[in-house]
Protein backbone atom coordinates (compact mmCIF):
# COMPACT_ATOMS: atom_id res chain seq x y z
CA UNK A 1 0.00 0.00 0.00
CA UNK A 2 1.24 3.46 -0.95
CA UNK A 3 0.66 4.64 2.60
CA UNK A 4 3.24 2.23 3.94
CA UNK A 5 5.71 3.67 1.44
CA UNK A 6 5.13 7.02 3.07
CA UNK A 7 4.90 6.01 6.71
CA UNK A 8 8.00 3.83 6.88
CA UNK A 9 9.32 2.32 10.08
CA UNK A 10 12.27 4.68 10.13
CA UNK A 11 9.98 7.71 10.01
CA UNK A 12 7.72 6.36 12.69
CA UNK A 13 10.71 5.61 14.87
CA UNK A 14 12.02 9.16 14.53
CA UNK A 15 8.56 10.57 15.11
CA UNK A 16 8.10 8.58 18.31
CA UNK A 17 11.61 9.24 19.55
CA UNK A 18 12.86 12.41 17.98
CA UNK A 19 16.63 12.90 18.11
CA UNK A 20 18.15 16.22 19.11
CA UNK A 21 14.87 17.65 20.28
CA UNK A 22 15.20 20.84 22.23
CA UNK A 23 16.85 24.23 22.05
CA UNK A 24 20.63 24.82 22.19
CA UNK A 25 21.64 27.35 24.81
CA UNK A 26 24.85 28.28 23.04
CA UNK A 27 23.48 28.44 19.50
CA UNK A 28 24.81 31.01 17.07
CA UNK A 29 22.20 30.20 14.43
CA UNK A 30 18.56 30.34 15.39
CA UNK A 31 15.59 30.35 13.04
CA UNK A 32 11.89 29.73 13.30
CA UNK A 33 9.81 28.85 10.24
CA UNK A 34 6.18 28.05 9.68
CA UNK A 35 4.66 25.72 7.18
CA UNK A 36 2.15 28.16 5.66
CA UNK A 37 0.04 25.23 4.54
CA UNK A 38 -0.75 23.92 8.01
CA UNK A 39 0.70 26.31 10.57
CA UNK A 40 3.23 23.82 11.90
CA UNK A 41 6.27 25.52 13.35
CA UNK A 42 9.86 24.55 13.76
CA UNK A 43 12.57 26.25 15.76
CA UNK A 44 16.05 25.24 14.72
CA UNK A 45 19.14 26.11 16.75
CA UNK A 46 22.70 25.37 15.61
CA UNK A 47 26.21 26.02 16.72
CA UNK A 48 28.36 26.62 13.68
CA UNK A 49 32.13 27.07 13.98
CA UNK A 50 34.99 26.92 11.48
CA UNK A 51 32.64 25.90 8.70
CA UNK A 52 31.28 22.93 10.64
CA UNK A 53 27.92 22.29 12.27
CA UNK A 54 29.08 21.47 15.77
CA UNK A 55 25.69 20.94 17.29
CA UNK A 56 22.04 21.22 16.32
CA UNK A 57 18.59 20.85 17.88
CA UNK A 58 15.00 21.32 16.79
CA UNK A 59 11.83 22.20 18.62
CA UNK A 60 8.20 22.49 17.61
CA UNK A 61 5.42 20.14 16.72
CA UNK A 62 3.99 18.84 13.51
CA UNK A 63 2.98 15.87 11.44
CA UNK A 64 4.91 12.62 11.18
CA UNK A 65 6.65 13.72 8.00
CA UNK A 66 7.86 17.09 9.24
CA UNK A 67 8.96 15.82 12.64
CA UNK A 68 10.74 12.73 11.32
CA UNK A 69 12.44 14.80 8.65
CA UNK A 70 13.70 17.27 11.25
CA UNK A 71 14.93 14.50 13.49
CA UNK A 72 16.79 12.66 10.71
CA UNK A 73 18.24 15.93 9.49
CA UNK A 74 19.74 16.85 12.83
CA UNK A 75 21.36 13.43 13.09
CA UNK A 76 22.85 13.69 9.63
CA UNK A 77 24.26 17.17 9.81
CA UNK A 78 25.80 17.12 13.24
CA UNK A 79 29.53 17.39 12.71
CA UNK A 80 29.17 18.00 8.99
CA UNK A 81 30.83 20.72 6.92
CA UNK A 82 28.42 23.52 6.06
CA UNK A 83 29.15 23.08 2.36
CA UNK A 84 28.28 19.42 2.62
CA UNK A 85 25.11 20.23 4.51
CA UNK A 86 23.99 22.34 1.57
CA UNK A 87 24.63 19.50 -0.84
CA UNK A 88 22.68 17.11 1.29
CA UNK A 89 19.76 19.52 1.44
CA UNK A 90 19.78 19.68 -2.38
CA UNK A 91 19.77 15.91 -2.63
CA UNK A 92 17.03 15.53 -0.08
CA UNK A 93 14.90 18.07 -1.87
CA UNK A 94 15.38 16.20 -5.14
CA UNK A 95 14.54 12.92 -3.47
CA UNK A 96 11.24 14.00 -1.96
CA UNK A 97 10.17 15.91 -5.05
CA UNK A 98 11.12 13.44 -7.75
CA UNK A 99 11.87 10.18 -6.00
CA UNK A 100 15.33 10.19 -7.61
CA UNK A 101 18.56 11.32 -6.10
CA UNK A 102 21.62 9.52 -7.36
CA UNK A 103 23.80 10.70 -4.53
CA UNK A 104 21.44 9.46 -1.85
CA UNK A 105 21.14 6.05 -3.49
CA UNK A 106 24.89 5.80 -3.97
CA UNK A 107 25.45 6.36 -0.28
CA UNK A 108 22.87 3.72 0.62
CA UNK A 109 21.63 6.03 3.30
CA UNK A 110 18.57 4.25 4.64
CA UNK A 111 17.44 7.15 6.79
CA UNK A 112 17.25 9.50 3.83
CA UNK A 113 15.98 6.80 1.47
CA UNK A 114 13.03 6.34 3.80
CA UNK A 115 11.65 9.65 2.57
CA UNK A 116 11.47 8.56 -1.06
CA UNK A 117 7.77 7.74 -0.62
CA UNK A 118 6.97 11.42 -0.07
CA UNK A 119 7.24 12.03 -3.83
CA UNK A 120 3.98 10.15 -4.31
CA UNK A 121 2.28 12.70 -2.07
CA UNK A 122 3.01 16.12 -3.55
CA UNK A 123 1.02 17.93 -0.85
CA UNK A 124 3.42 16.55 1.73
CA UNK A 125 6.67 17.70 0.14
CA UNK A 126 6.42 20.95 2.10
CA UNK A 127 6.20 18.96 5.33
CA UNK A 128 9.35 17.01 4.49
CA UNK A 129 11.22 20.15 3.46
CA UNK A 130 10.27 22.40 6.38
CA UNK A 131 13.30 21.56 8.55
CA UNK A 132 15.69 21.69 5.61
CA UNK A 133 14.36 25.02 4.39
CA UNK A 134 14.75 26.39 7.88
CA UNK A 135 18.28 25.06 8.00
CA UNK A 136 19.30 26.62 4.69
CA UNK A 137 17.83 29.98 5.61
CA UNK A 138 19.48 29.87 9.01
CA UNK A 139 22.86 29.13 7.47
CA UNK A 140 22.40 31.93 4.98
CA UNK A 141 21.61 34.44 7.72
CA UNK A 142 24.62 33.23 9.62
CA UNK A 143 26.89 33.71 6.64
CA UNK A 144 25.63 37.21 6.05
CA UNK A 145 26.32 38.03 9.66
CA UNK A 146 29.72 36.28 9.78
CA UNK A 147 31.25 36.29 6.30
CA UNK A 148 34.27 34.03 5.97
CA UNK A 149 37.58 35.72 5.34
CA UNK A 150 38.08 35.52 1.58
CA UNK A 151 41.17 33.36 1.95
CA UNK A 152 39.39 30.54 3.72
CA UNK A 153 36.96 30.13 0.87
CA UNK A 154 38.90 30.85 -2.29
CA UNK A 155 36.39 29.42 -4.72
CA UNK A 156 33.44 31.13 -3.13
CA UNK A 157 31.33 28.61 -5.01
CA UNK A 158 29.77 27.12 -1.94
CA UNK A 159 28.40 30.41 -0.85
CA UNK B 1 -33.11 14.95 2.63
CA UNK B 2 -32.17 15.85 -0.91
CA UNK B 3 -31.36 12.85 -3.07
CA UNK B 4 -29.88 12.17 -6.46
CA UNK B 5 -28.17 15.53 -6.75
CA UNK B 6 -24.73 14.02 -7.22
CA UNK B 7 -25.46 13.21 -10.85
CA UNK B 8 -26.00 16.89 -11.61
CA UNK B 9 -22.33 17.48 -10.83
CA UNK B 10 -20.11 16.20 -13.63
CA UNK B 11 -17.01 16.19 -11.46
CA UNK B 12 -18.35 13.21 -9.56
CA UNK B 13 -18.77 11.18 -12.75
CA UNK B 14 -15.25 11.87 -14.00
CA UNK B 15 -13.27 8.63 -14.03
CA UNK B 16 -10.79 9.88 -11.43
CA UNK B 17 -13.56 10.85 -8.99
CA UNK B 18 -16.07 8.00 -9.15
CA UNK B 19 -15.38 6.99 -5.60
CA UNK B 20 -14.74 10.45 -4.22
CA UNK B 21 -16.25 11.54 -0.94
CA UNK B 22 -15.82 15.28 -1.15
CA UNK B 23 -15.91 16.86 2.29
CA UNK B 24 -14.27 20.20 1.58
CA UNK B 25 -17.10 22.32 0.23
CA UNK B 26 -16.33 25.00 2.80
CA UNK B 27 -13.15 25.61 0.79
CA UNK B 28 -14.88 25.48 -2.57
CA UNK B 29 -18.00 23.73 -3.77
CA UNK B 30 -18.41 21.72 -6.96
CA UNK B 31 -20.47 23.07 -9.86
CA UNK B 32 -23.57 21.56 -11.40
CA UNK B 33 -23.58 21.05 -15.18
CA UNK B 34 -26.04 23.94 -15.44
CA UNK B 35 -23.49 26.41 -14.24
CA UNK B 36 -20.84 25.13 -16.61
CA UNK B 37 -23.30 25.13 -19.51
CA UNK B 38 -24.47 28.65 -18.77
CA UNK B 39 -20.89 29.90 -18.91
CA UNK B 40 -20.14 27.94 -22.07
CA UNK B 41 -23.29 29.26 -23.72
CA UNK B 42 -22.33 32.79 -22.85
CA UNK B 43 -18.93 32.40 -24.47
CA UNK B 44 -20.35 30.46 -27.43
CA UNK B 45 -23.31 32.71 -28.17
CA UNK B 46 -23.30 36.04 -26.39
CA UNK B 47 -19.71 37.03 -25.67
CA UNK B 48 -18.91 40.73 -26.08
CA UNK B 49 -17.70 43.53 -23.86
CA UNK B 50 -20.71 44.73 -21.91
CA UNK B 51 -21.63 48.41 -21.61
CA UNK B 52 -19.42 49.26 -24.59
CA UNK B 53 -20.83 48.22 -27.94
CA UNK B 54 -23.73 49.72 -29.85
CA UNK B 55 -24.42 46.42 -31.58
CA UNK B 56 -26.92 43.80 -30.52
CA UNK B 57 -24.33 41.24 -29.43
CA UNK B 58 -22.87 43.68 -26.91
CA UNK B 59 -26.36 44.50 -25.77
CA UNK B 60 -26.99 40.81 -25.07
CA UNK B 61 -23.75 40.57 -23.07
CA UNK B 62 -24.78 43.65 -21.07
CA UNK B 63 -28.19 42.16 -20.43
CA UNK B 64 -26.66 38.92 -19.17
CA UNK B 65 -24.37 40.80 -16.82
CA UNK B 66 -27.01 43.12 -15.41
CA UNK B 67 -29.56 40.31 -15.15
CA UNK B 68 -27.03 38.40 -13.06
CA UNK B 69 -26.70 41.43 -10.79
CA UNK B 70 -30.46 41.61 -10.35
CA UNK B 71 -30.56 37.91 -9.60
CA UNK B 72 -27.91 38.23 -6.90
CA UNK B 73 -29.79 41.18 -5.42
CA UNK B 74 -33.02 39.17 -5.23
CA UNK B 75 -31.20 36.15 -3.79
CA UNK B 76 -29.95 38.03 -0.74
CA UNK B 77 -32.99 40.34 -0.76
CA UNK B 78 -31.12 43.56 -1.43
CA UNK B 79 -33.36 46.58 -1.95
CA UNK B 80 -31.88 47.34 -5.38
CA UNK B 81 -29.56 45.80 -7.97
CA UNK B 82 -27.32 48.88 -7.64
CA UNK B 83 -26.34 47.62 -4.19
CA UNK B 84 -24.56 44.65 -5.78
CA UNK B 85 -20.94 45.12 -6.84
CA UNK B 86 -19.22 42.23 -8.56
CA UNK B 87 -15.73 41.42 -7.29
CA UNK B 88 -13.38 38.48 -7.70
CA UNK B 89 -14.23 36.94 -4.35
CA UNK B 90 -15.16 37.70 -0.75
CA UNK B 91 -11.59 38.72 0.00
CA UNK B 92 -11.53 41.39 -2.68
CA UNK B 93 -14.93 42.61 -1.50
CA UNK B 94 -13.62 43.13 2.06
CA UNK B 95 -10.63 45.01 0.68
CA UNK B 96 -12.96 47.23 -1.35
CA UNK B 97 -14.77 48.19 1.86
CA UNK B 98 -11.49 48.86 3.63
CA UNK B 99 -9.99 51.00 0.87
CA UNK B 100 -13.22 52.40 -0.58
CA UNK B 101 -15.11 53.24 2.56
CA UNK B 102 -13.10 52.80 5.76
CA UNK B 103 -10.04 54.70 4.52
CA UNK B 104 -12.30 57.73 4.09
CA UNK B 105 -14.28 57.38 7.31
CA UNK B 106 -12.11 55.90 10.05
CA UNK B 107 -10.24 58.54 12.01
CA UNK B 108 -6.96 58.10 13.86
CA UNK B 109 -7.53 56.74 17.35
CA UNK B 110 -10.92 55.26 16.52
CA UNK B 111 -11.66 51.65 17.35
CA UNK B 112 -12.22 48.96 14.71
CA UNK B 113 -13.91 45.89 16.09
CA UNK B 114 -13.43 42.38 14.72
CA UNK B 115 -13.91 38.94 16.20
CA UNK B 116 -11.46 36.15 16.97
CA UNK B 117 -13.49 33.89 14.69
CA UNK B 118 -12.58 35.69 11.51
CA UNK B 119 -11.10 34.16 8.40
CA UNK B 120 -7.89 35.99 7.49
CA UNK B 121 -9.86 37.59 4.66
CA UNK B 122 -11.97 39.54 7.12
CA UNK B 123 -9.10 40.22 9.49
CA UNK B 124 -5.89 41.15 7.71
CA UNK B 125 -7.56 43.96 5.67
CA UNK B 126 -8.65 45.49 9.00
CA UNK B 127 -5.20 45.12 10.53
CA UNK B 128 -3.81 46.98 7.56
CA UNK B 129 -6.52 49.61 7.72
CA UNK B 130 -5.76 50.17 11.39
CA UNK B 131 -2.09 50.69 10.45
CA UNK B 132 -2.91 53.07 7.61
CA UNK B 133 -5.38 55.13 9.61
CA UNK B 134 -3.81 54.91 13.04
CA UNK B 135 -6.96 53.20 14.29
CA UNK B 136 -7.08 50.67 17.12
CA UNK B 137 -8.04 47.10 16.33
CA UNK B 138 -9.97 45.35 19.09
CA UNK B 139 -11.43 41.89 19.34
CA UNK B 140 -14.57 40.16 20.49
CA UNK B 141 -13.50 36.77 21.83
CA UNK B 142 -15.32 33.47 21.58
CA UNK B 143 -16.07 31.10 24.46
CA UNK B 144 -15.22 27.41 24.80
CA UNK B 145 -18.16 26.47 22.58
CA UNK B 146 -17.11 28.85 19.84
CA UNK B 147 -19.84 31.41 20.57
CA UNK B 148 -19.00 35.08 20.50
CA UNK B 149 -18.95 36.67 23.92
CA UNK B 150 -21.82 39.07 23.51
CA UNK B 151 -21.21 40.52 26.98
CA UNK B 152 -17.77 41.54 25.81
CA UNK B 153 -19.27 42.96 22.64
CA UNK B 154 -21.48 45.23 24.77
CA UNK B 155 -18.40 46.50 26.56
CA UNK B 156 -16.59 47.11 23.31
CA UNK B 157 -19.57 48.91 21.81
CA UNK B 158 -19.35 51.40 24.64
CA UNK B 159 -15.96 52.39 23.28
CA UNK B 160 -17.80 53.79 20.22
CA UNK B 161 -16.03 51.81 17.53
CA UNK B 162 -16.38 53.11 13.99
CA UNK B 163 -16.81 49.71 12.42
CA UNK B 164 -17.55 46.10 13.32
CA UNK B 165 -16.51 43.32 10.94
CA UNK B 166 -17.74 39.82 11.66
CA UNK B 167 -18.55 36.57 9.98
CA UNK B 168 -22.04 35.14 9.86
CA UNK B 169 -20.75 31.56 9.96
CA UNK B 170 -17.28 30.50 11.11
CA UNK B 171 -15.41 28.38 8.57
CA UNK B 172 -13.18 27.00 11.33
CA UNK B 173 -15.68 26.14 14.07
CA UNK B 174 -19.10 26.03 12.44
CA UNK B 175 -20.45 28.74 14.75
CA UNK B 176 -23.52 30.56 13.45
CA UNK B 177 -23.48 34.10 14.78
CA UNK B 178 -26.74 35.92 15.54
CA UNK B 179 -25.87 38.69 13.10
CA UNK B 180 -29.28 40.41 13.06
CA UNK B 181 -29.17 40.85 16.84
CA UNK B 182 -25.57 41.94 16.77
CA UNK B 183 -26.17 44.47 14.01
CA UNK B 184 -29.17 45.89 15.86
CA UNK B 185 -27.01 46.45 18.95
CA UNK B 186 -24.15 47.85 16.88
CA UNK B 187 -26.45 50.28 15.08
CA UNK B 188 -27.79 51.54 18.39
CA UNK B 189 -24.19 52.41 19.18
CA UNK B 190 -23.75 54.04 15.78
CA UNK B 191 -21.39 51.37 14.45
CA UNK B 192 -21.20 50.41 10.77
CA UNK B 193 -21.26 46.63 10.30
CA UNK B 194 -19.51 44.48 7.69
CA UNK B 195 -20.75 40.90 7.48
CA UNK B 196 -18.73 38.09 5.92
CA UNK B 197 -21.29 35.79 4.33
CA UNK B 198 -18.82 33.46 2.58
CA UNK B 199 -20.01 30.47 4.64
CA UNK B 200 -23.62 31.48 5.14
CA UNK B 201 -24.95 32.39 1.69
CA UNK B 202 -24.29 28.90 0.27
CA UNK B 203 -26.20 27.20 3.08
CA UNK B 204 -29.08 29.32 4.35
CA UNK B 205 -31.52 31.98 3.30
CA UNK B 206 -29.88 35.35 3.75
CA UNK B 207 -31.79 38.60 3.89
CA UNK B 208 -29.52 41.63 4.03
CA UNK B 209 -32.45 43.97 4.62
CA UNK B 210 -33.89 42.19 7.59
CA UNK B 211 -30.42 41.73 9.10
CA UNK B 212 -29.69 45.41 8.27
CA UNK B 213 -26.12 44.83 7.16
CA UNK B 214 -24.24 47.90 6.01
CA UNK B 215 -21.89 45.81 3.90
CA UNK B 216 -22.07 42.10 3.13
CA UNK B 217 -19.60 39.97 1.16
CA UNK B 218 -19.50 36.47 -0.29
CA UNK B 219 -17.85 34.29 -2.96
CA UNK B 220 -19.55 32.57 -5.89
CA UNK B 221 -17.33 29.51 -5.78
CA UNK B 222 -18.55 28.31 -2.40
CA UNK B 223 -22.19 28.35 -3.57
CA UNK B 224 -21.90 26.22 -6.75
CA UNK B 225 -20.85 29.19 -8.86
CA UNK B 226 -17.61 29.68 -10.76
CA UNK B 227 -14.23 30.59 -9.36
CA UNK B 228 -13.31 34.25 -9.74
CA UNK B 229 -16.64 35.93 -9.09
CA UNK B 230 -17.65 37.40 -5.75
CA UNK B 231 -20.08 39.94 -4.40
CA UNK B 232 -19.94 43.10 -2.36
CA UNK B 233 -23.33 44.25 -1.15
CA UNK B 234 -23.24 47.91 -0.13
CA UNK B 235 -26.37 49.35 1.38
CA UNK B 236 -27.55 52.45 -0.50
CA UNK B 237 -27.02 54.67 2.51
CA UNK B 238 -23.27 54.18 2.02
CA UNK B 239 -23.16 54.77 -1.72
CA UNK B 240 -22.14 58.42 -1.48
CA UNK B 241 -19.40 57.52 1.00
CA UNK B 242 -18.00 54.61 -0.98
CA UNK B 243 -15.10 55.69 -3.19
CA UNK B 244 -13.59 53.81 -6.13
CA UNK B 245 -10.66 51.57 -5.29
CA UNK B 246 -9.53 50.75 -8.82
CA UNK B 247 -9.45 53.36 -11.56
CA UNK B 248 -9.72 52.98 -15.30
CA UNK B 249 -12.23 52.07 -17.94
CA UNK B 250 -15.96 51.77 -17.31
CA UNK B 251 -15.84 53.29 -13.85
CA UNK B 252 -15.85 56.87 -15.13
CA UNK B 253 -18.57 59.15 -16.43
CA UNK B 254 -16.16 61.60 -18.03
CA UNK B 255 -12.41 62.06 -18.29
CA UNK B 256 -10.54 65.31 -18.79
CA UNK B 257 -6.81 66.01 -18.89
CA UNK B 258 -6.42 66.44 -15.16
CA UNK B 259 -9.71 65.39 -13.74
CA UNK B 260 -12.27 62.63 -14.06
CA UNK B 261 -15.76 62.04 -12.79
CA UNK B 262 -17.03 58.70 -11.62
CA UNK B 263 -19.79 56.60 -12.99
CA UNK B 264 -22.80 55.82 -10.77
CA UNK B 265 -22.95 52.95 -8.33
CA UNK B 266 -22.24 50.11 -8.73
CA UNK B 267 -20.24 50.69 -11.90
CA UNK B 268 -17.86 53.15 -10.31
CA UNK B 269 -16.56 50.22 -8.25
CA UNK B 270 -16.12 47.94 -11.26
CA UNK B 271 -13.09 49.18 -13.18
CA UNK B 272 -12.09 47.40 -16.36
CA UNK B 273 -13.71 44.54 -18.21
CA UNK B 274 -15.50 42.35 -15.73
CA UNK B 275 -15.87 38.57 -15.38
CA UNK B 276 -19.20 38.45 -17.22
CA UNK B 277 -19.15 34.68 -17.70
CA UNK B 278 -18.54 34.38 -13.95
CA UNK B 279 -21.59 36.53 -13.20
CA UNK B 280 -23.62 34.42 -15.65
CA UNK B 281 -22.42 31.23 -13.94
CA UNK B 282 -23.26 32.65 -10.54
CA UNK B 283 -26.77 33.49 -11.75
CA UNK B 284 -27.17 29.89 -12.94
CA UNK B 285 -26.01 28.65 -9.52
CA UNK B 286 -28.60 30.89 -7.87
CA UNK B 287 -31.30 29.45 -10.15
CA UNK B 288 -30.17 25.95 -9.21
CA UNK B 289 -30.25 26.72 -5.48
CA UNK B 290 -33.53 28.59 -5.87
CA UNK B 291 -35.26 25.64 -7.48
CA UNK B 292 -34.18 23.35 -4.67
CA UNK B 293 -34.98 26.01 -2.11
CA UNK B 294 -32.59 27.31 0.52
CA UNK B 295 -34.76 25.89 3.28
CA UNK B 296 -34.34 22.42 1.76
CA UNK B 297 -30.59 22.98 1.38
CA UNK B 298 -30.33 24.06 5.01
CA UNK B 299 -32.37 21.08 6.15
CA UNK B 300 -30.19 18.69 4.16
CA UNK B 301 -26.97 20.17 5.55
CA UNK B 302 -28.42 20.05 9.02
CA UNK B 303 -29.31 16.36 8.76
CA UNK B 304 -25.80 15.51 7.59
CA UNK B 305 -24.20 17.62 10.28
CA UNK B 306 -26.31 16.13 13.04
CA UNK B 307 -25.54 12.61 11.87
CA UNK B 308 -21.84 13.39 11.61
CA UNK B 309 -21.68 14.96 15.06
CA UNK B 310 -23.49 11.99 16.59
CA UNK B 311 -21.14 9.50 14.98
CA UNK B 312 -17.99 11.52 15.65
CA UNK B 313 -18.86 11.85 19.32
CA UNK B 314 -18.76 8.08 19.64
CA UNK B 315 -15.15 7.86 18.49
CA UNK B 316 -12.61 7.23 21.16
CA UNK B 317 -10.17 10.14 21.70
CA UNK B 318 -12.06 12.52 19.44
CA UNK B 319 -11.82 16.22 20.17
CA UNK B 320 -14.66 18.20 18.60
CA UNK B 321 -14.30 21.96 18.36
CA UNK B 322 -17.09 24.49 18.12
CA UNK B 323 -20.67 24.65 19.31
CA UNK B 324 -22.51 21.55 20.44
CA UNK B 325 -25.79 22.78 19.01
CA UNK B 326 -26.88 24.86 16.06
CA UNK B 327 -23.74 23.83 14.21
CA UNK B 328 -23.13 24.82 10.58
CA UNK B 329 -22.18 22.13 8.06
CA UNK B 330 -18.48 22.40 8.83
CA UNK B 331 -16.94 20.36 11.64
CA UNK B 332 -13.43 20.79 13.05
CA UNK B 333 -11.88 17.97 15.03
CA UNK B 334 -8.77 16.11 16.03
CA UNK B 335 -8.28 12.47 16.97
CA UNK B 336 -5.81 11.69 19.70
CA UNK B 337 -2.29 12.62 18.69
CA UNK B 338 -2.78 11.97 14.97
CA UNK B 339 -1.73 15.10 13.15
CA UNK B 340 -4.54 16.34 10.87
CA UNK B 341 -2.15 16.28 7.93
CA UNK B 342 -1.42 12.63 8.42
CA UNK B 343 -5.12 12.00 8.87
CA UNK B 344 -5.98 13.79 5.63
CA UNK B 345 -3.34 11.84 3.70
CA UNK B 346 -4.67 8.59 5.14
CA UNK B 347 -8.30 9.40 4.29
CA UNK B 348 -7.32 10.55 0.81
CA UNK B 349 -6.06 7.04 0.13
CA UNK B 350 -9.63 5.90 0.72
CA UNK B 351 -11.07 8.56 -1.59
CA UNK B 352 -12.16 10.87 1.21
CA UNK B 353 -11.19 14.52 0.83
CA UNK B 354 -11.10 16.49 4.06
CA UNK B 355 -9.25 19.64 4.94
CA UNK B 356 -6.39 19.82 7.39
CA UNK B 357 -4.60 22.88 8.62
CA UNK B 358 -5.43 26.24 10.14
CA UNK B 359 -8.26 27.01 7.70
CA UNK B 360 -7.04 30.60 7.32
CA UNK B 361 -8.14 31.22 10.88
CA UNK B 362 -4.93 31.24 12.87
CA UNK B 363 -6.46 33.23 15.72
CA UNK B 364 -8.98 30.44 16.20
CA UNK B 365 -6.20 27.82 16.21
CA UNK B 366 -4.19 29.88 18.69
CA UNK B 367 -7.18 30.10 21.00
CA UNK B 368 -7.80 26.36 20.74
CA UNK B 369 -4.13 25.79 21.47
CA UNK B 370 -3.51 23.72 18.34
CA UNK B 371 -1.55 24.33 15.16
CA UNK B 372 -4.15 22.65 13.01
CA UNK B 373 -7.41 20.73 12.95
CA UNK B 374 -9.04 18.29 10.58
CA UNK B 375 -12.21 19.67 9.01
CA UNK B 376 -15.10 18.01 7.23
CA UNK B 377 -17.73 20.14 5.53
CA UNK B 378 -20.91 19.14 3.76
CA UNK B 379 -23.11 20.41 0.99
CA UNK B 380 -26.19 19.41 -0.94
CA UNK B 381 -24.50 16.64 -2.95
CA UNK B 382 -23.21 14.84 0.15
CA UNK B 383 -25.08 11.88 1.58
CA UNK B 384 -25.38 10.07 4.89
CA UNK B 385 -23.27 7.38 3.26
CA UNK B 386 -20.48 9.93 2.77
CA UNK B 387 -20.58 10.64 6.49
CA UNK B 388 -20.45 6.93 7.26
CA UNK B 389 -17.46 6.48 5.00
CA UNK B 390 -15.74 9.30 6.86
CA UNK B 391 -16.41 7.57 10.17
CA UNK B 392 -15.15 4.23 8.82
CA UNK B 393 -12.07 6.00 7.52
CA UNK B 394 -11.43 7.61 10.88
CA UNK B 395 -11.72 4.26 12.61
CA UNK B 396 -9.26 2.77 10.15
CA UNK B 397 -6.90 5.71 10.67
CA UNK B 398 -6.99 5.16 14.41
CA UNK B 399 -6.04 1.57 13.84
CA UNK B 400 -3.27 2.42 11.38
CA UNK B 401 -1.66 5.17 13.41
CA UNK B 402 -2.80 3.81 16.76
CA UNK B 403 0.05 1.34 17.04
CA UNK B 404 2.56 4.06 17.57
CA UNK B 405 0.71 7.24 18.41
C1 LIG C 1 -15.58 32.73 6.42
C2 LIG C 1 -14.80 33.00 5.17
N1 LIG C 1 -14.57 34.27 4.81
C3 LIG C 1 -13.88 34.56 3.70
C4 LIG C 1 -13.39 33.58 2.88
C5 LIG C 1 -12.58 33.99 1.69
O1 LIG C 1 -13.17 33.59 0.51
P1 LIG C 1 -12.38 33.80 -0.84
O2 LIG C 1 -11.11 33.06 -0.70
O3 LIG C 1 -13.27 33.23 -1.88
O4 LIG C 1 -12.18 35.26 -1.00
C6 LIG C 1 -13.61 32.26 3.21
C7 LIG C 1 -13.08 31.19 2.35
O5 LIG C 1 -12.34 30.32 2.70
C8 LIG C 1 -14.33 31.96 4.38
O6 LIG C 1 -14.55 30.69 4.75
Amino acid sequence: MALDQLYQEILLDHYKQPRNKGVLDDANVRLELKNPFCGDEILLTLRVADGFVEDVAFAGSGCVISQASASVMTEKIKGMRVAQVREMAEQFSELVKTGHAEAVSAQEDDDLEAFRGVCEFPTRVKCAMLAWRTLLQGLEHHEHAHPHPVASNPSGAQK
Amino acid sequence: MLTDLRKEFPLFSAAANRDLVYLDSAATAQRPQRVITAMNDFYAQDNANPHRGAYRLAERATQHYEAARAKVAAFIHAAAAEEIIFTRNATEAVNFIAYGWADHHVQPGEVILVTELEHHSNLVPWQMLAQRRGAILKYIEFDDQGHLRLDQMEERLRERPRLLALTQVSNALGTINPVAEIIARAHEAGVVVVVDGAQSVPHMRVDVQSMQADFFVFSGHKMLGPLGIGVLYANQRHHAGLQPVLYGGDMISSVDYHHSDWNDMPWKMEAGTQHVAGAVGLAAAIDFLGEIGMEAVAEHDHTLTRHALEQLQKLDRIILYGPRENHAAVISFNIGAIHPHDLATFLDQRGIAIRSGHHCAQLVMRKLGVAATARASFYLYNTLEDVDRLIDGLNAAKEYFGKWL
